[in-house]
């Protein structure tokens, strides 16, 4: 099993040699980056190209470790037993299973995505520090231990929002995807537009390069952005002339609002454009 | 043959410990590497660092462990113009040296010779003082790269292709003490969160229920308040003078911690603290609030951060109607003290790099009056700071 990149992903060298790494060793694999350079696209590119299961758990600021291996629904419990349930007097129908679980059953090896994990509590990695280990957890309801009978692939996500504890990190492979060069991110386009006109390509390339040198922006234009405003200029048919016209008057590219996501940007654009045409007039 | 690649990984400062070595190890066996440099390089990469600020640490030491290796030749490689290096030679090999190896040997040897005097050089000259780079006496400097880094007088064949690769060293900027961008700040701030419940009680207390019941007999429904972020936190500006070469990097600071902290207040000084402070610069003549008043409306549970570069006359602290812009009938000294005694935890962060603070002596002076709490203006020194605070 080696992992070189799909279809519909581009994958470096140093990315593919870490997730096969993860692969082979069965470790967890930690990936951090710019929001938008595609880490929660490669646990589905992983799976797909391993031809396994993907098991995606997304983590949420009240996101708790143990929802994660299961969780015991007294409530309900308590409900039945008032009102005389027969399911009452046995625990297990209380007992909900996470994504862990799931993941650890499962027949074949699957790919499990711990998404955005610096989004939870800061215990939060440490809580999972032995169940991603050792791959096995305690049921204290029923007494049971819950074995992963193939190891998953587990590729967690984080944004940097959080440092995560130094024990969790020494379990882990490591890898940050660094932006894309030009050329990688032409091959990027090519592998989501096989059909683009190449001079679009060019031009818009130039553009989106430009934008993101524009110092003072909140959010930097990323790959997924470029993708989408690559998208609506082929929806919209602009001619490539638009995008090249070096007029000052027209600096703001058009369909920005796919590239600059915030009103300060966009602001700041305009007065960068607006400076510019007063320079050449 | 790695233990050597893991000790001086630990020397320079990356947390390794024996379980990645161990997982190195494991995944040698299973031959993950592939016996190829470039992908042994990938590999104990993503082993070893865990944070992309120790990247370009990683990257050096890399290089310098394994210098040396014969690499497969590569027709990309990184020449260094033998011009360069005979300049270098000249500025740091005196003509007599040079005409001595020339006579014993030939090209290589100087560049030997260069190289072992420049690796002696930046020992010697260690403590801060980048001889190299500086002036632009050397082209290394100006080309953006380190001596240390540089395969001087190599031939052609040894720059391989996986030379280039942790040469160039790509993630430069990312060093810790380096880039501060409002980001990076924020999450160095971030670790300043105190998440306590208060307020009014909107969440069910799911475990203070089930235990009331089963005490009581009944179902005895509890709530509790939400959690959220109790930290507060009053920040202390020095504007003016000497420190307007700094306004960009408070500017970053100030708006991270606006983002990060719902309990924020923040004033502005001149210099030193004394009896008044402000909060808008165009009107801080008119419009100033006396600190006093400050001291009595925010209860002591309040954190303070002072930012400031406390480049002054000693005498603007140490004595009453020392201020440069107006008399004070009190001393810095006696205000900084006061703040001290109501707010135990405060912190005073500095723009001036930490190497020069012992040059300066209102650096020093201000730095007992804040019990040594005085870090840097730098990724790595608001989080010491924000440790201090937390504590």
């Amino acid at each position: 099993m080696k992992f070189a990149g799909t279809d519909n992903y581009v994958a470096t060298d140093d990315l593919k040699v870490a997730v096969n790494a993860a692969a082979t060793l069965r470790r967890p694999l930690l990936i951090k980056g710019e929001p938008g350079t595609g880490k929660t696209v490669l646990a589905q590119e992983v799976a797909n190209s391993f031809g396994v299961e993907l098991i995606e758990w997304h983590i949420k600021s009240t996101t708790k470790a143990q929802q994660g291996l299961y969780e015991y629904d007294a409530v309900s419990r308590l409900r039945d037993s008032q009102l005389g349930d027969e399911k009452v007097k046995d625990i297990r129908n209380y007992i909900k299973r996470g994504k862990l679980w799931d993941a650890f059953t499962s027949d074949k090896t699957p790919v499990l995505l711990i998404d955005e994990i610096d989004k939870a509590d800061i215990e939060f990695p440490n809580d999972l520090l032995l169940e991603l280990d050792r791959m096995e957890f305690h049921v204290y309801e029923t007494g049971e231990t819950i074995k992963a009978v193939n190891r998953p692939i587990v590729i967690i996500t984080s944004n940097n929002e959080k440092e995560l504890p130094d024990a969790f990190l020494r379990r882990c492979f490591f890898h940050f995807i660094k932006f894309p060069e030009p050329e990688t991110m032409k091959h990027i386009i090519d592998v989501h537009f096989p059909d683009i006109d190449k001079n679009l390509v060019k031009e818009a390339l130039n553009i989106f390069f430009e934008i993101r040198e524009v110092p003072g922006l909140k959010k930097k234009p990323s790959t997924s952005e470029l993708l989408d405003w690559l998208k609506l200029l082929m929806a919209e048919e602009l001619p490539e002339e638009v995008l090249k016209s070096k007029d000052p008057s027209s600096l703001i590219p058009p369909l920005h609002g796919a590239l600059l996501k915030n009103e300060q940007d966009v602001h700041l654009f305009e007065r960068l454009a607006f400076m510019n045409r007063r320079k050449t007039t | 043959m790695f233990i050597n690649f893991f000790y001086e990984l630990k020397d320079g400062g990356l947390p390794v410990s024996i379980k990645e070595y161990m997982t190195l190890m494991e995944a040698m066996e299973a031959g993950c590497a592939n016996y190829s440099v470039d992908d042994f390089y990938f590999l104990s990469r993503s082993i070893f660092v865990k944070d992309e600020s120790k990247l370009d640490r990683f990257d050096r030491i890399f290089g310098k462990v394994f210098e040396g290796i014969e690499f497969i030749a590569d027709d990309e490689a990184h020449e260094i113009p033998k011009e360069w290096l005979e300049k270098l030679a000249e500025l740091y090999l005196s003509k007599e040296e040079m005409d001595e190896i020339k006579s014993l040997g030939d090209w290589d040897e100087i560049m030997e010779t260069l190289k072992k005097r420049l690796e002696e050089q930046e020992k010697r000259h260690q403590g801060g003082n980048k001889w190299i780079g500086t002036a632009g006496k050397s082209p290394f400097g100006a080309y953006g790269y380190n001596p240390e880094g540089v395969r001087i007088g190599q031939d052609k064949g040894r720059h391989g292709r996986a030379i280039k690769v942790w040469d160039k060293r790509e993630f430069k900027n990312l060093d810790d003490s380096i880039e501060l961008g409002t980001r990076n700040i924020k999450v160095a701030l971030r670790k300043l969160r105190q998440f306590a419940r208060e307020g009014e009680a909107t969440e069910l207390d799911l475990d203070g229920t089930i235990h009331s019941t089963a005490h009581n007999g009944f179902l005895d429904i509890k709530m509790v308040p939400e959690r959220h972020n109790a930290v507060k936190l009053l920040l202390f500006f020095d504007v003016g003078g000497s420190m307007d070469p700094h306004i960009k990097v408070c500017e970053e600071l100030f708006s991270a911690a606006r983002s990060e902290f719902k309990h924020l207040e923040f004033f502005y000084f001149h210099n030193c603290l004394y009896e008044r402070v402000w909060k808008d610069n165009s009107r801080r003549h008119n419009e100033t609030m006396s600190t006093m008043d400050v001291l009595h409306t925010y209860p002591h549970d309040y954190k303070v951060i002072f930012i400031g570069d406390a480049s002054m006359s000693p005498y603007e602290i140490t004595y009453p109607g020392g201020s440069v812009e107006h008399w004070n009938e009190e001393s810095g000294e006696v205000w900084m003290k006061r703040l001290g005694n109501i707010y135990q935890k405060s912190v005073w962060l500095n723009p001036i790099p930490e190497e020069h603070w012992r040059y300066s002596q209102s650096i020093q002076i201000m730095k007992t009056l804040m019990q040594d709490k005085m870090y840097s203006l730098s990724l790595s020194g608001i989080d010491s700071a924000m440790k201090e605070l937390r504590r």
